[in-house]
């Protein structure tokens, strides 16, 4: 039974992560219907930016809780203007192409920035430097740390920050207008163009915030990290219905939850025949039952209430 | 338009591709100025494959490195062979650790006509690879590929300059034994390298009496260990094995810790290197890894590789670097025994292998293996590895055999004595018996002493009974 509770405190954690990201690929898929493959690598650059920041604060004798908010302030800046860079240059002048146009710009863009990182931070792992303390709880037989609990509560309280930004503000009502049809928006007064900034302005801050969470938690760090991480994410996104907040939320804590329970359940289930590589084939087992039921996944609405 | 483009795009590809066939057939005649009998400049390819990009970057680079500075230094020999100066050129590939990246850039490299290949840095790779080059008959040797069936396929051109994971998995298995381990938990990377290193080390430890309680599973990308070590820690291993790299050993040693899980960590060549305990940190302290061949400060020619080294890139050698240093060397090594550059005329000299390399005594055997490949451990210890002791290998292997050879001369001349002068030979050889004896104790330098003191005595006795 402990190892039940701890494979759920695991999965809960690392599907906190998936959600976070997953939030900024739902907020731009929302808005515009594009899949913006690239938000992956501006985790990653999230992630690299605060480790230069706040580890050489630290290393200038400033307190770790303090450098380690210059970092993510300083990481926020620069992936926000990571994601209007990304819009204004690689997908705005694609506004109206064919929808495979700009999905094939965000692949090259995502290769692209995984290559510039590449230069400016080397092809080795860094090491994030440790910005919260270490405390571990056992609790039932689970052990977990500050980390943890920290990872969750940012992840929810994000997403909640996000529904009263999506559903309270003017901006809100201004994406949602946007996200039901840009011409009649557009001809209400609402301007199109920073709406939709915004949403990559507002989507790659979140992508900022989950690097330095991924960092805190893994405390390594890699110019490739985000593609996978961002894969994850996507999946999760879809699961939960892509373009829905609380979708990319739920379906990243479940596809956290069902890959560790895969993990740690699949020898057993199969006789050992399938090992815990295989772990994936549950969480892409679910999302394909998922999808042949709900085709726009558990929370999926229509088009036209998409934020 | 589709198709217009792919033909745009093909056009493209075939340009790149004919400039470079033009580029290779270059056995130019360079006319030094105010030497009017320059000898023609042939330039020898070398393709060099290592992941370039991905999680295996760093060591994919140090490679890389490896084979630059055996390049250059190559180069600033000035050598000839076969009559022209000799050029060797770098074509450095990357594979990303990727098999099937692995079997396009080793199709490019054969497309290329490279005279020789050094490389992959994965077994994964190398072995697919292996077979187009292979199959063009060019030469390949990797310093890092540890899976036997690299070896084990029949191919004439395929050889190593480090040991085999049967060997380093046998070590690690006996190790854990002597540690008093009792149970253990094998992780791999189901890479061909961690695969069959975890096998063999498995093979190995149940031999030697250990239980496997569990055998999990992950990848080379994966970041994230809780759920396979909280299962691993409902078994109550006493030691964790696992076959893979750095980038994921690190973090699955420190997540070990983050579970509460007491267990000691193993793992074999993949993550004994510095970049393990950066990103193991205090998780990384106390436990062992085990590395083929010797530690660099242990060899003779390893402090000075070392500063070489790390004076030209500004780097310190992650892994790899000096096997690859030295398979670029035995490659030339070969080539300069055979006189030509031609992958069909060199290709038998390196079979024939005796370089004294930086990281060992390099011969081959018929396999193409490293023969005697010796297998060190290492402890992770105040952020630094340190080395605990050498296991299996060259050093004992070659110490017994010319033991057993001085032995053998030993008998020879005692025989010849006794059978010289029966009178004065039975009392000297009596004695050679007793030096023998002792001297095969002391060890084989005292046997050699005592097989020269025999041979003397033998010739001093040969002498009298001639005056006699």
């Amino acid at each position: 039974m402990d190892i039940f509770l701890q494979q759920i405190v695991n999965g809960l954690v690392q599907g906190s992560i998936y959600a976070l990201v997953a939030l900024g690929y739902t907020m731009v898929y929302g808005i515009m219907g594009l899949i913006n493959f690239a938000h992956g690598e501006v985790v990653m650059i999230g992630t690299l930016v605060t480790i230069t920041v706040a580890g050489s604060l630290i290393n200038a004798g400033m307190p770790v809780a303090l450098a380690g908010m210059a970092g993510l302030g300083a990481s926020m800046l620069i992936c926000m203007a990571l994601g209007w860079g990304l819009e204004r240059i690689a997908y705005r002048p694609l506004r109206n192409a064919p929808r495979l146009t700009p999905l094939i710009t965000a692949i090259g863009m995502s290769i692209v920035l995984q290559n510039l990182a590449m230069m400016i931070w080397g092809r080795n792992y860094l090491t994030f430097p440790p910005l919260l303390p270490k405390v571990n709880f056992e609790l039932a037989g689970a052990h977990f740390t500050a980390i943890q609990v920290f990872i969750v509560v940012v992840s929810g309280g994000t997403m909640a920050g996000l529904l009263a930004l999506i559903y309270r503000t003017k901006l809100g009502m201004a994406m949602r207008a946007t996200a039901q049809n840009p011409a009649v928006a557009s001809l209400m007064g609402v301007n199109i163009n920073r709406v939709i900034a915004a949403a990559f302005v507002i989507g790659s801050a979140l992508g900022a915030l989950a690097g330095v969470m991924v960092g805190t938690y893994y405390e390594i760090a890699h110019y490739q990290m985000g593609f996978m991480l961002g894969l994850k994410a996507f999946t999760a996104a879809v699961l939960g219905g892509i373009g829905n907040l609380a979708g990319a939320m739920l379906g990243g804590v479940l596809l956290g939850i069902i890959e560790a329970l895969g993990a740690g359940y699949i020898g057993d289930l199969t006789g050992g025949f399938l090992g815990s590589h295989y772990q994936d084939i549950f969480a892409f087992v679910v999302l394909i039952v998922v999808l042949m039921f709900k085709p726009s996944g558990l929370f999926g609405e229509k088009t036209g209430d998409r934020a | 338009m589709h198709a217009k483009l792919s033909i745009v795009a093909l056009s493209i590809v075939a340009a790149f591709a004919f400039s470079a066939c033009g580029q290779k057939e270059e056995p130019k005649p360079v006319a030094a100025p105010g030497a009017p009998a320059a000898k023609p400049e042939v330039v020898v390819k070398l393709g060099h494959v290592a992941p370039m990009t991905g999680p295996q970057a760093h060591l994919g680079k140090d490679n890389e490195n490896g084979a630059v500075l055996a390049v250059e230094e190559l180069n600033a020999q000035g050598l000839e062979i076969g009559g022209a100066k000799i050029k060797f050129q770098l074509l450095a590939e990357d594979d990303a650790a990727d098999p099937k990246q692995g079997a396009i850039v080793a199709q490019k490299l054969v497309d290329a006509k490279v005279n020789g290949v050094i490389g992959h840095l994965n077994s994964g790779t190398t072995i697919p690879a292996s077979k187009l080059y292979a199959d063009a008959g060019i030469p390949q040797i990797s310093g890092s590929a540890t899976n036997p069936k690299y070896t084990q396929q029949g191919f004439k051109t395929a050889f190593r300059v480090m040991a085999n994971d049967v060997q380093q998995g046998k070590v690690l298995g006996e190790f854990a034994a002597k540690q008093g381990i009792k149970t253990v938990a094998v992780v791999d990377d189901r890479t061909a390298y961690g695969q069959g290193l975890a096998d063999e080390f498995k093979k190995a430890a149940e031999a030697a009496g250990l239980k496997v309680v569990a055998t999990e599973y992950t990848n080379d990308k994966a970041t994230d260990f809780k759920a396979i070590l909280t299962k691993i820690k409902s078994t109550k291993a006493e030691l964790v094995f696992y076959g893979g790299m750095d980038a994921q050993g690190g973090p699955m040693a420190k997540q070990m810790k983050e579970l509460g899980i007491k267990a000691k960590f193993l793992g074999g060549d993949g993550v004994c290197t510095p970049e393990f305990m950066k990103l193991g940190g205090e998780a990384a302290e106390g436990n062992y890894c085990s590395l083929p061949g010797m530690p660099l400060e242990k060899l003779a020619k390893g402090p000075e590789f070392k500063e070489r080294f790390t004076k030209k890139f500004n780097a310190d050698i992650q892994l790899y670097s000096p096997y690859v240093y030295d398979a670029v060397m035995v490659m030339a090594d070969a080539m300069k025994r055979a006189d030509s550059v031609e992958s069909a005329k060199f290709l038998p000299a390196i079979g024939q292998t005796k370089y004294d390399g930086v990281t060992a005594l390099i011969e081959f055997d018929a396999q193409g293996d490293l023969k005697g490949g010796a297998i060190s451990i290492y402890q992770y210890k105040g952020g630094k590895l340190e080395y605990v002791e050498t296991l299996g290998g060259t050093p004992v292997d070659v110490a017994k055999a010319e033991v057993k050879e001085a032995v053998a001369e030993v008998k020879d001349a005692a025989k010849a004595v006794a059978g010289a002068a029966a009178a004065v030979g039975k009392e000297v050889a009596a004695e050679a018996k007793d030096v023998a004896k002792s001297a095969t104790e002391a060890g084989k330098d005292a046997v050699k002493a005592g097989a020269e003191a025999v041979k003397n005595a033998a010739d001093a006795t040969k002498a009298a009974v001639e005056k006699k």
